[in-house]
């Protein structure tokens, strides 16, 4: 690239191929579309050039590695310097099966853990509860008290491993768990570090694991953020999904668009809380989806980037270079494996993972090729695990910082991808912020027409999906799913009526009543939650006490 | 067809898992092919869904389940639609369902398993040609 022509001679002779060699093979041989497009339906252009990113400043809008706008990178040796934490997300049934399983994937070379809670734990219910019938143990571990915490991380020492945590309404209670298992085995808060996921907001908009409303779940969050500006330096306090935004049936501009959108509505309320936005905001992380159009997922990532680190200083006049930096955890997209020829999802994970390896991510989940099916067997997360260190170690594209950037046909996209979330970005502010939008389901209707469109362009064909609407077979029942055993919902019920008659019940009775009285009041509720778990309170009894004060949230239904 | 009465649908989410794409797909697609439908919405009881799918009059009731609580959930709502003298009401569930449970669903009492991948259009035809 350079000056040694003109772009107008270009134009010129992009014209001329155009009509001389262009046209005649097209009168011959039409295209196979009419039009191409993006997953996410951006219109693609059979050629890029130079033309296309002409207007583009190399220092604005790229930069260096580890330097606003942080396009090409947060950190200035990427790669070169360290890999990406290889974290996938585990655990089902008993806090002795998930231990086994996260000492299986550490002996496997896997560099960080990531707890996956079931369904009662993550909306605050006790496994005794007549709701978590049928659900405990089945989508993750089953959390009652500190006790199956204590077994959960047995042997493991959590001052080596960096765990992130799949929590949201109730993530004060289960970081304070963590932190009381730390201190038992001699690792003080200050030394831990991971992340837990504590954002509501996509719960409401896609996840559907809320528990409170939004103003009562907002305040629990930016007490987290003060805690641990204070005490846990190296924990990331909340991690900004957009992977379920995408999942629930987002484009790829929608899922940057609304999940900074959250983000924004995050710092304006701890802003609002009194925090200065360099305290907390070093510690926000994202999480974002990557799906199978390779190119247009690289751009996500790099426009995402450049455009948070845009908000934060234009928007909150961030002044740590940390505070500007959007580093990011990636999931491979579930919602594109497929139960047809459940092999073929190896290969969608690989394309996917090595996106968000392009695209710069700080840490990978794989997921495991019958996951469309049930949980992943032992085998199915040992071959997503070594995609991951195939790409690493293998493919070279380690080697070098932004390997695609300058590539014209990436840079256009992730500018396209900036200036379209942008603009939902303002429509969303003119609805009042990300938590109005929600509440007028904005979001959830934007996601849902997304995901309609998807199908039915799966239905008319016009969306090949390999296996599924071509290329199918006929194909035996898949074999060795795993099974989570039916009884852990009756062992973690034997768990919980020995645990409540062997604890103080006389403290476990004063630490709700504090707890009860400090809800009411403005103060941080973290010190109250953490005096609740030492006393052994079950994760149940402290969320009933907060749902009796903060009242339960009910979602507006859009179809 | 001579039959002139619109079909009424219930899309119920029973549990307490929150994934609601595909239920949501569903309901809209039966709605354009002009059934009136009904989305419960996430966290449904058992008791709720049957309470719901009587006040409301419905021919069907779909249940969407990704949790793995299937085998619990799914003969639980006909139970009840069966202590209700509902059990004209035609029920049918999806989601990630392992193909091993689907012959005790079945035995059970749900109509048709749909798993993923499953074209809304193959669920359109299946419910017309199912409700009396």
């Amino acid at each position: 690239m350079g000056d040694k022509y003109s772009l107008e001679k270009l134009k010129e002779e992009k014209k001329n191929w155009e009509e001389t060699k262009l046209n005649k093979v097209l009168s011959k041989h039409p295209e196979r579309y009419e039009k191409f497009y993006t997953n996410s339906n951006i219109e693609v252009e059979r050629l890029y050039t130079e033309l296309n990113v002409q207007d583009m400043d190399y220092l604005e809008e790229l930069g260096f590695p580890g330097e606003y706008p942080y396009t090409r990178g947060v950190q200035p040796t990427m790669y070169r310097g360290r890999l990406w934490t290889m974290r996938q997300y585990a655990g089902f049934g008993t806090a002795e099966e998930s231990n086994q399983r996260y000492k299986f994937l550490l002996s496997q070379g896997q560099t960080g853990l990531s707890v996956a809670f079931d369904l009662p734990t993550q909306i605050g219910y006790d496994s005794d509860h007549p709701l978590s019938k049928g659900e405990v143990g089945k989508v993750g571990v089953a959390i009652d008290s500190l006790k199956d915490m204590e077994i959960l991380f047995d042997g493991i020492p959590l001052d080596k491993v960096s765990t992130s945590m799949t929590i949201n309404a109730p993530a004060a209670i289960l970081l304070s768990m963590y932190i009381a298992v730390a201190e038992k085995q001699g690792v003080s808060p200050d030394e831990l570090s991971g992340t837990i996921q504590n954002d509501i907001l996509k719960e409401y908009v896609a996840r559907g694991t809320y528990i409170f409303p939004p103003e009562p779940s907002m305040r629990l969050i930016t007490n987290i953020f003060e805690f641990c500006s204070k005490n846990m330096p190296k924990w990331n306090t909340i991690s900004i999904s957009g992977y379920h935004i995408r999942e629930a049936g987002a484009t790829a501009i929608q899922e940057v668009a609304f999940t900074l959108a959250d983000g924004i509505a995050y710092v304006e309320a701890a802003i609002k809380a009194g925090l200065s936005v360099d305290d907390f905001a070093p510690r926000l992380s994202f999480f974002f989806n990557a799906h199978n159009d390779l190119l247009e997922e690289v751009a996500k990532f790099r426009a995402a980037r450049r455009l948070w680190a845009k908000i934060m200083k234009e928007r909150f006049n961030a002044k740590d270079p940390r505070s500007m930096m959007l580093r990011f955890h990636t999931q491979t997209g579930g919602s594109t494996l497929t139960a047809q020829q459940p092999d073929n999802n190896i290969i969608r994970v690989t394309i996917q993972a090595l996106a968000a390896v392009l695209g710069g991510t700080q840490s990978l989940h794989t997921n495991s090729r019958d996951e469309a099916l049930a949980l992943p067997s032992e085998d199915s997360v040992r071959i997503a695990l070594r995609t991951q260190q195939i790409i690493a170690y293998e493919s070279g594209v380690t080697e070098t910082i932004d390997p695609l950037a300058g590539s014209y046909y990436v840079e256009h996209l992730t500018n396209t991808i900036e200036q379209k979330a942008r603009e939902y970005i303002d429509k969303i502010d003119k609805l009042g912020g990300a938590a109005k939008a929600i509440e007028k389901g904005f979001m959830q209707q934007e996601i849902q027409d997304s995901a309609y469109r998807y199908q039915m362009e799966v239905e008319s064909g016009r969306r090949i999906v390999v296996g599924v609407n071509k290329f199918q077979i006929e194909e035996e029942p898949p074999k060795g799913l795993l099974k989570v055993d039916p009884e852990v919902g009756i062992m973690q019920e034997k768990k919980l009526k020995e645990l409540k008659s062997s604890r103080d019940n006389i403290a476990v009775g004063q630490a709700l009543k504090e707890l009860e009285q400090v809800a009411k009041t403005d103060d941080n509720l973290m010190p109250v939650i953490l005096k609740c778990v030492k006393s052994y309170c079950t994760l149940g009894e402290i969320c009933d006490i907060l749902r009796k004060v903060f009242g339960e949230y009910k979602a507006s239904i859009t179809i | 067809m001579s039959c002139t009465k619109t079909i009424r649908v219930l899309i119920a989410k029973p549990g307490l898992d929150g994934h609601d794409r595909g239920a949501k797909v569903i309901a809209r697609a039966l709605r354009d092919s002009g059934m009136e439908v009904i989305y419960t919405g996430l966290r449904q009881t058992p008791e709720q869904i049957v309470e719901a799918a009587i006040q409301e009059d419905v021919d069907v009731i779909g249940l969407s389940i990704l949790s793995g609580a299937h085998n619990f959930l799914f003969p639980r709502v006909i139970e009840l639609l069966k202590e209700k003298n509902a059990q004209d009401i035609l029920v049918i569930g999806g989601g990630v369902i392992p193909d091993e449970d689907i012959p005790g669903l079945k035995a059970a009492g749900i109509a048709e398993v749909f798993t993923p991948g499953t074209p809304t259009s193959k669920i359109i035809d299946f419910i017309k040609s199912h409700v009396k």
